[in-house]
């Protein structure tokens, strides 16, 4: 068997490949579903802002469908919607994901999943990618998601982003300390 | 690809989250343990890029100014596969790089080294149903940090790479045969595994160099692979 290639950080420079900085703009205009916007902040273990991190996000389109081939479900494709984006963080450690509330998506035992987004977060001092996911307080299947629920109860709440107003949820990414984000090994 | 999953790496394959000869580790690591989630739907899908966007032209980071950059052209070709030594095709392959005189055309690189203003430094490609990429460039130049005192990041090319799914994405750093300076760093010597890091070191490759134009270097890089499913975390 071949041997894996080992991570290493992507270092402080990576925006050097990118494209707009500060907002990954996953949803076109004309992308089915209801359109919000995620706002947050990256901070580390001093709570300082991280202004030199790149999250990047994956999520079914609205109707809980894949933009993937190994995605065999019936629902709809949208073609608006790749469900892939880049938010790096700007100088204040803040990122914007402009996109659509997604669908609900299988989960282990035929059930479903609650609404959510993956998230990794590479940055300079991060040697291997970070894995986390988001979901939302306002939907109520939330409670009751299955890899929700393998979280110890008293850190889900750092999973779930806050409906503030209108169409807008906040969400921060704290890497270390008091409420620090649960990351997953996956 | 449903009933099967990514097998999980080995804990010596990937460099640890603290590291505390590398600093900036330091207040970036999550102190409480990783949970352990099955893999579902969500992370066995992944971005698919549209391939229209990417062009020969992109994996030519020599042909983007008035002339051609200074510094030691060089090819640097490779193989993306799976674990089981499946090409990983049609995949989208990135890289970015500092200059031959070690600086980044990026506003936050302060060291007091020349940019070169037909320099840009990033590119990427698409794999070909063999796996195969390959860039023409010229070779970085090391360049001092503040990590500790009279600290020298050795010569080195950034990868970044997505593969089929969520899991198998990759980021790292390509480096040269023979440099001195690799034994002295901590972002190399982060990787627990000795042969976890011979596998970050490039290979010169004459078959690759170009008579007349260009060394060659040979890079080839492998993600996750899959394996069949345990029942209790098979998706619907």
């Amino acid at each position: 068997m071949a041997e894996l290639t080992p991570f290493q950080t992507v270092g402080p420079f990576f925006s050097i490949c990118l494209g707009e900085a500060g907002r990954a703009h996953i949803a076109g205009d004309n992308a089915m579903g209801r359109h919000i916007t995620i706002e947050g902040t990256v901070r580390d273990g001093a709570g300082a802002v991280v202004p030199d991190a790149l999250v990047e996000i994956w999520q079914a389109n609205a109707a809980g469908r894949y933009a993937h081939p190994d995605d065999h479900q019936s629902k709809p494709l949208d073609p608006n919607f790749s469900g892939y984006g880049r938010a790096p963080t700007d100088d204040e450690g803040r990122f914007t994901i402009e996109t659509v509330m997604p669908g609900r998506v299988p989960a282990p035992g035929d059930t479903l999943q609650a609404p959510h987004l993956l998230l990794g977060v590479l940055a300079r001092g991060i040697l291997t990618r970070l894995v986390t996911r988001m979901y939302f307080d306002d939907e109520p299947s939330t409670a009751d998601d299955a890899i929700l629920k393998l979280v110890p109860a008293e850190r889900r709440a750092t999973l779930i982003a806050r409906h503030t107003t209108g169409d807008i949820y906040r969400f921060d990414l704290v890497l270390q300390g008091d409420r620090e984000t649960v990351f997953f090994d996956v | 690809m449903p009933g099967e999953t990514y097998r999980r790496p080995r804990d010596d394959v990937h460099p640890p989250r603290d590291f505390p000869g590398y600093r900036g580790t330091a207040l970036r690591h999550p102190r409480q343990p990783l949970v352990i989630v099955p893999q579902t739907l969500s992370e066995l899908t992944g971005p698919v890029y549209g391939h229209a966007s990417v062009t020969t032209a992109d994996s030519d980071l020599t042909n983007r100014g008035s002339a051609e950059p200074i510094g030691e052209r060089i090819i640097v070709e490779g193989r993306v596969i799976d674990e089981d030594g499946r090409a990983v095709r049609d995949s989208l392959v990135e890289l970015w790089q500092a200059n031959a005189a070690g600086r980044y055309a990026h506003r936050v690189d302060r060291h007091d080294a020349p940019l070169d203003p037909n320099f840009t430094g990033a590119g990427r490609a698409i794999t070909d149903s063999d796996g195969r990429y390959r860039f023409v460039t010229i070779k970085p130049g090391a360049y001092p940090w503040l990590n500790h005192s009279n600290a020298w990041r050795p010569s080195h090319i950034h990868f970044s790479l997505w593969g089929p799914s969520f899991l198998t994405r990759l980021v790292t750093q390509m480096y040269f045969p023979g440099d001195p300076l690799l034994a002295l760093d901590p972002i190399f010597n982060s990787v627990p595994d000795p042969r976890g890091r011979e596998r970050l070191v490039s290979s010169f490759d004459l078959s690759l160099t170009q008579p007349e134009r260009a060394l060659g270097y040979r890079f080839d890089i492998v993600l996750r692979g899959r394996q069949a499913t345990p029942m209790e975390t098979r998706h619907g």
